[in-house]
């Protein structure tokens, strides 16, 4: 009997804060034409989301291409077709790797510190400061780190995808003796722009919207101690992870289920 | 709020880092520069059999890229496959009697239209018709022809055998 009380409680709850992140949602997407009025929210924001993630992205990018580049090897020239690495780097980085090992990373290095942060603020009560000062914390602090966090997204995708291609390379050309020639010329041939690098981008943009989002809402939704900013912590990296996995297997259903 | 330059700065190497990386992925990675978007005409040309031609597949004339399939449809009254291509504006003079085959690339790459050309005067333009067309060269039919044939050939000369014995 309390087995089911506790299953009722628990997914009413979580209809509830289901319902209050898309309020959130929604106050926060109305906030963003604030944001264009001041730029430097914007870039600051920016700078502690994207160029500080963009060192931990390039070295992962490029060994994800470099192990990409090992495996293929060691799997195509069983069949005698290592002339296709190219498009097997390429094509795995540009349509999966590239934009989810990204946001995992990104939620992992970003969406964690964008929840610890709002959440102290909420701990330390500067958030209600700002309310009793009639100044929207929705606008001014939530909307341009939610900007930054889907702007940075696609680029820092792309960003991995290219150093991990070159990476690839590397191996495949310096190590391997794959042909150069072969490698870039296959790759050409075979990837789509709008099939492949279009849809990473669509990707990743979309990834970057829902990490931003679940790691704001974690923050603004802590409980103000010590230990509930850390618990909205663990649950924006957990959170993030599954959906950003879960979107990323409706996505690549929906754009590459017919071919 | 105090006015940063150097973050001024890496926001702006990050976000140019970050368009030149899909500058690249377009350009240097797809296709998009190997095949100009620019204006092209149509022809269509009827196989018996198009094999494994796919939308996108190539044609080439003398081993050039020269176009691409725009579409495959299959003619439920003359049971013929309609291969509708377009092929880049700036070649505009070959000749209306040339020959349509499909070829595979290598023993197994893809599928791609090759055009032969013909010795007239008159040019292919928008809308025409190829009237002498090669189908794909279906391995398992060969092969299973070929298997037929041998089989067929020893069973001859294992007669031929059988009655010189008698």
């Amino acid at each position: 009997m309390e087995f089911f009380q506790y299953l009722g409680a628990n997914t009413r709850s979580s209809f509830t804060k289901l319902g209050r992140g898309s309020y959130f949602l929604v106050h926060l997407i109305a906030g963003i034409s604030s944001v264009l009025v001041r730029p430097r929210l914007l870039l600051k924001q920016l700078h502690s989301v994207g160029v500080l993630s963009f060192l931990i992205i390039s070295i992962s990018g490029l060994f994800v291409g470099m192990v990409l580049g090992l495996q293929g090897f060691y799997i195509l020239s069983r069949f005698g077709a290592e002339e296709t690495l190219g498009v097997m780097v390429a094509a795995s980085l540009v349509r999966e790797l590239g934009p989810v090992v990204t946001a995992l990373l990104f939620a992992g290095r970003a969406g964690s510190a964008l929840t610890a942060e709002i959440g102290l603020m909420k701990a330390t009560e500067q958030l209600s400061g700002m309310e009793m000062m009639a100044i929207d914390p929705i606008k001014r602090i939530i909307s341009p780190r939610f900007l930054a966090g889907v702007l940075s997204m696609p680029l820092l995708a792309a960003l991995f995808s290219c150093i991990g291609i070159i990476g690839g390379q590397l191996v495949g050309t310096g190590l391997l003796g794959v042909d150069d020639g072969a490698y870039w010329s296959q790759m050409q041939a075979n990837l789509d722009f709008q099939g492949d690098i279009i849809n990473g981008v669509i990707k990743s943009i979309v990834f970057g919207f829902v990490t931003s989002w679940i790691a704001l809402f974690e923050g603004y939704d802590s409980i103000p101690t010590a230990e509930g900013v850390s618990r909205a912590t663990t649950r924006t990296v957990v959170n993030s992870a599954f959906s950003i996995l879960g979107l990323d297997f409706i996505l690549t259903a929906l754009m590459f289920g017919d071919n | 709020m105090p006015h940063n330059k150097t973050q001024d700065t890496l926001v702006g190497l990050f976000v140019a880092s970050g368009i030149a990386s899909l500058f690249f992925l377009g350009l240097h990675v797809s296709n998009l520069s190997s095949f100009s978007h620019g204006k092209t005409y149509e022809i269509t040309a009827r196989f018996s059999n198009s094999g494994g031609l796919k939308v996108k597949s190539a044609v080439s004339a003398a081993g050039v890229k020269i176009g691409s399939v725009k579409s495959i449809t299959f003619d439920p009254k003359t049971y013929e496959s309609v291969v509708k291509m377009d092929i880049d504006a700036q070649y505009k003079t070959l000749p209306d009697d040339s020959s349509a085959s499909i070829f595979t690339a290598g023993l197994l790459g893809e599928q791609y239209v090759s055009l032969d050309g013909g010795g007239s005067d008159d040019y292919l333009k928008n809308g025409s018709k190829i009237e002498i067309t090669n189908s794909a060269l279906i391995l398992e039919k060969a092969l299973g022809q070929f298997l037929f044939k041998s089989a067929e050939e020893k069973k001859g000369s294992d007669d031929k055998k059988g009655n010189g014995k008698k």
